[in-house]
Parts: structure tokens; sequence; C-alpha cells
């Protein structure tokens, strides 16, 4: 994908950095983006693949072992003060000062910007007015998220960095967070966002890239990834009572592959359902077998992580 | 996309934005206000009832012996005496045991009664006992001498509090230049929020500045709680100038606020914040002449302690409080809090991360 640099939002090439220590960290070994003013570009990856470190790069807050990056056209060593006063950041964890209150933060970051928007405009933009005079402490995860979200907010940037603006918070908290993000770009925003979330990036992200181990492992639309690395949609059949050896399916109904995996159950995989799923049925009927339940799995983006590290995205999930 | 810009006063910029958000989140910390307001006050109250000066005590004297002789000696008419009649063994006992502070015998000698002492050599109250006595028989003897005149000194600026006041002030100050500052940017640091305000435009020297003048807030409220408490309630007085008074004051803190910062330039764990404070103070806690001078430390160490900023703050300070001194003759002190301020603020300011 060739974007005119003179569109680009953020363009780094060959990024890497190590961590000096004993033994030395290699958390990112050489990416290299380029993402589109108006995007919600995500990086996406498992903890531990670089995907903060990644984005510090960028947000000029670490400086890389080897590579170059440029923000809006511009580099941070030259352009810094420009390009802080155009870019809003949310870290993975800030802990602000419990005792002060939703507004008093908000107006401290509003005051160290040239041209910042108005506190209480932004505190309804993050529909936190009723909570306006309330100690952060006292605040639960997601209205602290938003706060963040809030102080990033409050520059008036064109260009958003949210590292896992999700993470720990509540369904409810992730669709507002959510919304939020979604209002940003619609007003023209860029984002880059981090997230070990799936559905997040699905939903939020125009353009995925995939990282592991410090690199860029898959990078695309999170539909073109699927299609790509995701696999075959799989099909599951119960039938009511053990029946005929069921290879009497395969030329009816473009099944790619077939295993029985119960003594009345059999698996099969399709690339398209869509043209599957009449014919499996009509050829069950016409064989006389009763069906019990039908379930379908489409592949996500966990399927294609999956597919191409063969670990799952998050380490709770214990992978077969 | 925002139709209503937020109005640029002074008060909405940053400085005064960073100074006014440390002096409210300190306000609701009523431990913080605890230990910054009440503690020294707390102090200088148990310290100073504590260590009160009290007239001198009468000196006990057992008399042993012909008590006709006792009466020959007129010692109703000595004054600063309590005495009591005992056995010679009884008496002599008590002294042993430091309960009398001498025995003055009447003992029969070439048929005549003469006075004999028994003192303890280790005791300076017992040597000051027979010395009193001694004299206030040569008077019984010859009439015609007079006592020498005796004024008795004003002991203003010579208390214990007097002494205790500026070296509960230079303890202050350290305390809140190293906790106040170092501890504040620590915590600034572990929070990670050190690092989100260094992807704002905020600017450094901003961000110290303020720290440094909500410091100075803090410390001028404390300083004038603890001098105005310790004025009405024990008369403690600055006895020099008001003026030499502050510049002390500004230069201390300010010395300590630097050697804050350098502590906290790097630190990034609590505990290693709180290890090296602990080392810093400590010694200047034990050293530097709070609550007791430091020339009773060993000759040898003196060039040591002089050295030190809590020393030079401490004796400027009882300088220009209790001795009315000037600054012209408070160089040495002068110049040594200067020296650690210029070098730790230069040190701190090389070595300062954000993370
Ligand atoms: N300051 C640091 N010093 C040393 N190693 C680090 C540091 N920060 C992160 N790492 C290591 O670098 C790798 C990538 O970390 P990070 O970028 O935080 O990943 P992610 O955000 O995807 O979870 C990890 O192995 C992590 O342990
Ligand atoms: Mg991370």
């Amino acid at each position: 994908m060739y974007i005119n640099p003179m569109n680009a939002a953020i363009e780094c090439n060959n990024l890497t950095k190590t961590y000096p220590g004993k033994p030395p960290v290699e958390a990112v070994k050489g990416i290299s983006l380029q993402i589109r003013r108006g995007e919600c570009f995500g990086i996406l990856g498992p903890n531990g693949a670089g995907k903060t470190t990644t984005l510090e790069l960028m947000e000029g807050l670490l400086i890389p072992t080897s590579g170059s990056v440029k923000v809006l056209g511009k580099t941070w060593q030259k352009d810094g003060g420009w390009l802080r006063e155009k870019t809003g950041i949310s870290l993975q964890e800030t802990k602000l000062s419990e005792e002060l209150t939703v507004l008093e933060t908000i107006r401290l970051f509003a005051s160290f910007y040239e041209d910042s928007a108005h506190p209480q405009d932004i505190i309804s933009q993050v529909s936190l007015e009723s909570k306006s005079s309330s100690l952060i402490g006292k605040l639960s995860g997601g209205q602290k998220q938003r706060v963040a979200l809030a102080c990033a907010l409050v520059g008036k940037p064109e260009l958003l960095f949210l590292d896992e603006p999700t993470t720990g918070l509540d369904p409810q908290s992730r669709r507002q967070v959510w919304e939020m993000i979604q209002k940003f770009q619609a007003g023209g925003g860029t984002i880059l966002i981090t997230t070990h979330y799936m559905d997040e990036a699905e939903k939020l992200c125009g353009e995925l890239a995939i990282v592991d181990q410090g690199k860029i492992i898959a990078q695309g639309s999170p539909g073109h990834l699927i299609k790509e690395f995701g696999g075959q949609t799989r099909i599951e059949v119960d039938f009511l009572e053990p029946g005929p050896d069921p290879d009497w399916i395969l030329p009816h109904a473009e099944i790619s592959q077939l295993c029985e995996v119960g003594p009345n159950r059999f698996l099969l995989q399709t690339s398209s359902l869509i043209d599957s799923l009449p014919k499996v049925l009509a050829a069950a009927t016409s064989a006389g077998q009763s069906i019990q339940t039908i379930r379908t799995h489409q592949p996500t983006l966990e399927d294609v992580f999956v597919g191409l590290t063969g670990r799952h995205l998050r380490d709770e999930v214990a992978g077969p | 996309m925002n139709p209503n810009p937020w109005k640029k006063s002074w008060t909405s910029g940053p400085l005064a934005q960073l100074v006014y958000t440390r002096l409210i989140e300190f306000t609701r910390e009523p431990q913080a206000v605890f230990w910054v307001y009440f503690f020294p006050l707390l102090m200088a109250f148990s310290l100073g009832i504590a260590f009160r000066e009290k007239p001198a005590e009468n000196l006990k004297i057992c008399l042993v012996g012909n008590s006709l002789s006792h009466a020959k000696w007129n010692l109703d008419n000595a004054s600063g005496f309590v005495f009591s009649n005992e056995s010679r063994e009884v008496a002599l006992g008590l002294l042993r045991r430091g309960r009398v502070d001498a025995v003055l015998e009447s003992r029969l000698e070439n048929g005549e009664n003469q006075p004999l002492f028994h003192t303890d050599p280790t005791r300076s109250e017992s040597a000051l006992a027979k010395a009193r006595l001694e004299t206030h028989l040569a008077y019984l003897n010859q009439p015609t001498l007079k006592p020498i005149p005796e004024l008795f000194l004003d002991l203003g600026g010579l208390r214990y509090i007097d002494f205790l006041i500026p070296g509960l002030l230079g303890i202050n100050l350290m305390g809140g230049g190293l906790w106040g500052v170092g501890y504040a940017l620590v915590d600034l640091r572990v929070r990670k929020l050190l690092k989100r305000f260094a992807a704002t435009p905020m600017l450094v020297r901003d961000l110290l500045l303020g720290i440094a003048i909500s410091r100075f807030i803090f410390t001028a409220g404390q300083v004038v709680i603890l001098l105005g408490t310790s004025w009405l309630v024990f008369g403690v007085q600055i006895r020099g100038s008001f003026f030499d008074f502050c510049v002390l004051v500004i230069l201390g803190g300010f010395c300590f606020l630097s050697i804050g910062l350098l502590v906290a330039s790097r630190a990034t764990k609590y505990e290693s914040v709180n290890g090296i404070m602990n080392l810093v103070m400590l010694p200047m806690y034990v050293f530097s002449g709070v609550f007791f001078s430091a020339e009773r430390f060993p000759e040898m160490l003196a060039p040591i302690i002089r050295i030190l900023p809590l020393t030079a703050l401490n004796d400027s300070l009882r300088a220009v409080m209790n001795e009315g001194r000037s600054l012209s003759l408070l160089g040495f002190e002068i110049m040594v809090m200067g020296l650690w301020t210029a070098v730790t603020m230069g040190l701190a300011l090389r070595l300062f991360r954000w993370r």
C-alpha cells in the first residue's frame, strides 16, 4: 500500500528499539508503517508484543535505537514543540491525581496548550458533566478512562495516540469509549490505537497491523486479514441418530474438509457459508437424516492470529 | 469543532495551574496538613515545656554533730540551702546515694567545735555546696567583708526554647525540600504522570518552578505558624533583622529543594527514594545541632559537621534570631548553603529523567 507522503499522518521506517539491560530486550525489531490522515489505525497483538514501545517511539517519548519516525510530516527532534500541540496521548497506565476534581484536572491539562478547547466542552464531549466536580479518586475505571481521553482531547489534537484505552473496562464503558473515538474520527481526526481485543480492532479500525514479538506479521483491513489468514468457515452438524458414512455430503456441498468428531456429529469446512449451508440441509433431507443442531463459526481476527502464530492473542484463553 | 474557546488569563496559564493544583491537592490531604503544620508545633510545645528553664534548685545539706555549734554558724541566714539533721552514718549514706549534696559536720578539735565537709568529688553540686557554705562561714568570722555585687543575666535568646525553634525551622525546611520536592517528583514519575506531562507542550521549567513555588508557599505558612506560636507562647523573638531572617529561610529552602531535586532526578521507586532521603537526612538530624548543640561532638568531626547544609542553616538562623547578628558576619554559612544549592541543582538538572 502506498500513501502519498502529504497525506500520511505517521510514517515510520525500520523502527527498532532495544532496551538496555542484562540481557538487552529487543522490544521492536524493525517496524515500518504508513498511517493515512483521517484513519483509525490499530496495532493488535498479545501482551509483550511491543505495542506500547512502538507507540511511544511514534509519540516521541522514546528514542528509537534505529529507524525514523515522521508525524504529520515532521520529526520529534526538530518540531517537538509544534507536534506536542497537535497530538493527544493516552498512556497505557497513568494515575491522575486522586485529590483533584475532573474539572481541575482538565483545566490543568488545558493550560499546557496554546490553543485548547474549553474544559467544560471537553467534559461534555466525554459525557462526564455530572461528574465535573467529583474527585478523580471517586470515579469508576470507565470514568477515569474517559477523563484520560478528555486530557488527550483538550489540546484539540489532529492525531490521537491511544494505548489500550479499554483494557480492564466493563462492556458498557468500552462501548462509551469506542463512541468517543468514533466521534473524534468523524470530526476528521486520525487515531493510532493499540489493543489486544480483536472485537475492538474489528469495530474501530479501518487498517490493522498485527504485531508479535516486535514485528508486524500481517497488515490490512480487518476484512482483508480475515479473508486472507482467518481460514475457512466451520459448520458443525449434529444428527439425531447415527447415520451412514457422511461422505455422501461431499459431492453436494462444496465442502473442503469433513471429519467426524463424534458418533453423530460432523465438522465441515467451507470457503462460502452462504453457498454451502442450504446444500448441506438439502443433502441431509434427501438422505433421510434429521438434523438436531447446526452451529457455524466464521473466522475472526483471533483465528487470524492463531493461524499466523499458532498461539492465542490473550494469554488467559487456553489455546488447543 | 469548538465554538467556545477557553479564555486565557494568567490564572489559566500552566504555571498558575501547576501551583494551584498542588496547593489544592495538599489541602485535601489531612494527614499532610498535620505533618507539615501541626507536628512541628507539637514538637516545639513538648520539648519547650520539658526543657523549660527552672531557677537553680536549693542545695541539700545534712548537718552532723553538735547542734549548738550549728546554731552559732547562723545557718538560718544562708539562702539557697535546705538543711537536715542526721546521725553521721545516715548522713554519709545519703551523700553516697546523691540524696544530699554535702554533709557539714561539727567536730571537736582542741576543745573547740570546728566545721568539716564531706563531699562527693564526682558531683559539681557537692563542690558548689562546700564553696558557698565556706563563703558564708567566712563572712561570719569577718563581719567587715561585704559580698561582691551580682547582676543576673537576661535569659532572652539563651533559653532552650530559643535554641530549639531555629533548629525546628531548619529541619522543617530540610523535610519540606526533600519530601515536598523529592518525594513529590518521584510520586509523579511512579504514577507515570511525569511521562504524561512530557507528552504535552508543558515545559520542564514550568513544572519545576510550579513545584518550587508551591513549596515556598507551604514553607512560608509553616514558618509563620511556628514562629508566631512560639513568640506568643514562649516569647521567642528574632533579635536580628527580619529581612536577614527571610533571606536565610529562602536560601535554606532553596538549598534543600535542590537536594530534593537531585535525590529525585532518577529514582523510579518509592522505596529507593525513601532510602536515599533517610540517608541524606539522618546524619543531619543527628549532627547538625537541632535539639542540642553540635559542639558536643568530638572536635575532629567539627570540620565535617560545619559544612553540612543543615548545620549552616541552623547556626545562621540562631545567630540572627538569638544573637542579633547580621548576614555580613555569616559569610561561611551562606557560602556553604550557596555551594550545596549550586552543585546539587546543577547535577539535578543534568540528571533529570521524565521516566
Ligand atoms: N523499560 C523497559 N525496559 C526493559 N524492557 C522493557 C521495558 N518496557 C518494555 N519492555 C519489554 O519489551 C517488550 C515489549 O513491551 P511492550 O512494548 O510494553 O509490549 P505491549 O505493550 O505489547 O504489551 C516486553 O518484553 C517488555 O518486557
Ligand atoms: Mg502495552
